[in-house]
């Protein structure tokens, strides 16, 4: 066998743990036996590789253009690129997106937060990143919404990120936070990584670059997929 | 230079708005080469209770054990109508169900050959990171020898392998917690 690179394990604190106590749900549904750990093999190093067919016609990069109407709320544009953990850009990757519409509402049946559905919002983005590892798309700010976890929970303003690099053990699924929002500290989703400088990647952050004049505010959110050990060990 | 990668947080209850445009529940056309087979089951919590919101993730090998991917080297016959991949999600009862072949068998560490299997990527609500497992085939020899397997205690190992059913096709369930809990990888 050829000699292959393995992917990295996180830095503890990176990622968080399953067992999360202040996300009441993670209680019953966490493992309770240690995962087995197992070396890489040729399974979990591919994975699904995806093209435009996957991502599809329309206007799937701009989700205020999915209607007749536009929808209500402020107008954002959120970019960013794919890196790998050394820097390297993740190219054709599959970037899928969903959010709330402005007042805080899924447009989903298991919704019943008392918020209007907006008739021109669905919520669902999907695009492939260019050759660089960039995407990029157009949306409207999700509002926050409660939700039962705790007395008077909020979820801080989120999107919902789900990614597919080169491998299966590059899946990521995550959620993009906006800058300054006071509900941050409170969350039990967000605070589930140890590390703090591992939540604060998650918080985009406002950019002049991408701010468009006359049209939309920027945010910027880079996002790094496991990267793949110097060394090779054989396979 | 080193990022760490970011971190996981969980899909949420309400997946279905992003992620149901590439739901796949069989990853076999027709005319794909292979022993067709049906797999269905439920994923149930720690309390037995079936998880309604759950989404799980397939990759496999085609027949030949050869994978849709540039990193498989192997001199096999790729075959350009087998993708590989799936996406399911649980309904009302917890239930999810799909259509494949069996997959050849592939190398695992060492060059030495694994079992035929399934990956599986397990999100839902209360997850704050996917778990993996693996769908193993029963009455094969080469589950006796698989290397994976090996790592996993002997009593635990059923946990992987499908259970064919006598009207045909396989069972295998996702139990997150207790009496007969999943083995998951930490891979
Ligand atoms: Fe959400």
């Amino acid at each position: 066998m050829h000699p292959v690179r393995q992917y990295r394990r996180a830095q503890p604190g990176t990622q968080p743990e399953y067992l999360h106590p202040a996300y009441t749900s993670t209680a019953k549904r966490s493992p309770t036996r240690p995962l087995v750990r197992m070396p890489q093999t040729l399974s979990e190093m591919t994975g699904p590789i995806f093209g435009h067919d996957a991502v599809g016609a329309g206007p799937h990069d701009d989700l205020t253009k999915q209607h007749a109407g536009e929808p209500l709320g402020e107008r954002i544009v959120v970019s960013g690129r794919v890196l790998d953990e050394d820097g390297g850009p993740v190219p054709h990757a599959l970037v899928e997106v969903w959010q709330c519409n402005a007042a805080g509402r899924y447009r989903h049946v298991n919704d019943r937060h008392d918020a209007p559905i907006d008739p021109n919002f669905s919520g669902c983005g999907r695009m492939l990143t260019d050759a660089e590892g960039r995407y990029r798309f157009v949306t409207i700010k999700p509002g926050a919404y409660p939700w039962r976890n705790h007395h008077n929970a909020w979820r801080p303003a989120h999107i919902h990120f789900s990614l597919f690099g080169r491998a299966f053990l590059t899946r990521l699924v995550t959620q993009m936070y906006f800058p300054g929002d006071p509900l941050l500290p409170a969350d039990p989703i967000f605070n589930s990584t140890a590390d703090p400088r591992a939540r604060d990647r998650l918080v985009s952050t406002f950019d002049w670059e991408t701010t468009q004049p006359e049209f939309a505010l920027g945010y910027r959110f880079d996002i790094v997929l496991r990267g793949r050990d110097a060394t090779p060990a054989s396979a | 230079m080193h990022l760490p990668a970011t971190a996981s947080q969980t899909v949420g209850p309400y997946f279905a708005i992003g992620l149901d445009a590439l739901l796949r529940d069989d990853l076999a056309p027709t005319g794909v080469p292979g022993h067709r087979v049906t797999i269905a089951g439920r994923v149930l919590d720690g309390d037995g209770t079936p998880v309604t919101d759950a989404l799980l993730e397939l990759w496999q090998a085609n027949a030949e054990g050869r994978y849709a991917h540039p990193d498989d080297r192997q001199e096999r016959a790729a075959d350009p109508r087998f993708h590989g991949f799936g996406r399911v999600s649980t309904d009302a009862a917890g239930a999810f169900r799909f259509a494949t072949i069996v997959p050849g068998r592939v190398p695992g560490p060492d060059g030495a050959l694994q079992a035929p299997h399934i990956l599986v990527g397990v999100f839902m609500r209360g997850l704050l990171k996917q778990l993996v497992t693996r769908i193993y085939f029963p009455d094969d020899d080469a589950t006796a020898q698989d290397p994976v397997l090996a790592l996993v205690p002997i009593e635990r190992r059923g946990t992987l392998i499908a259970r064919p059913e006598p009207v045909g096709g396989f069972t295998w369930n996702v139990i997150l917690q207790g009496e007969g809990e999943t083995v998951f990888f930490d891979c």
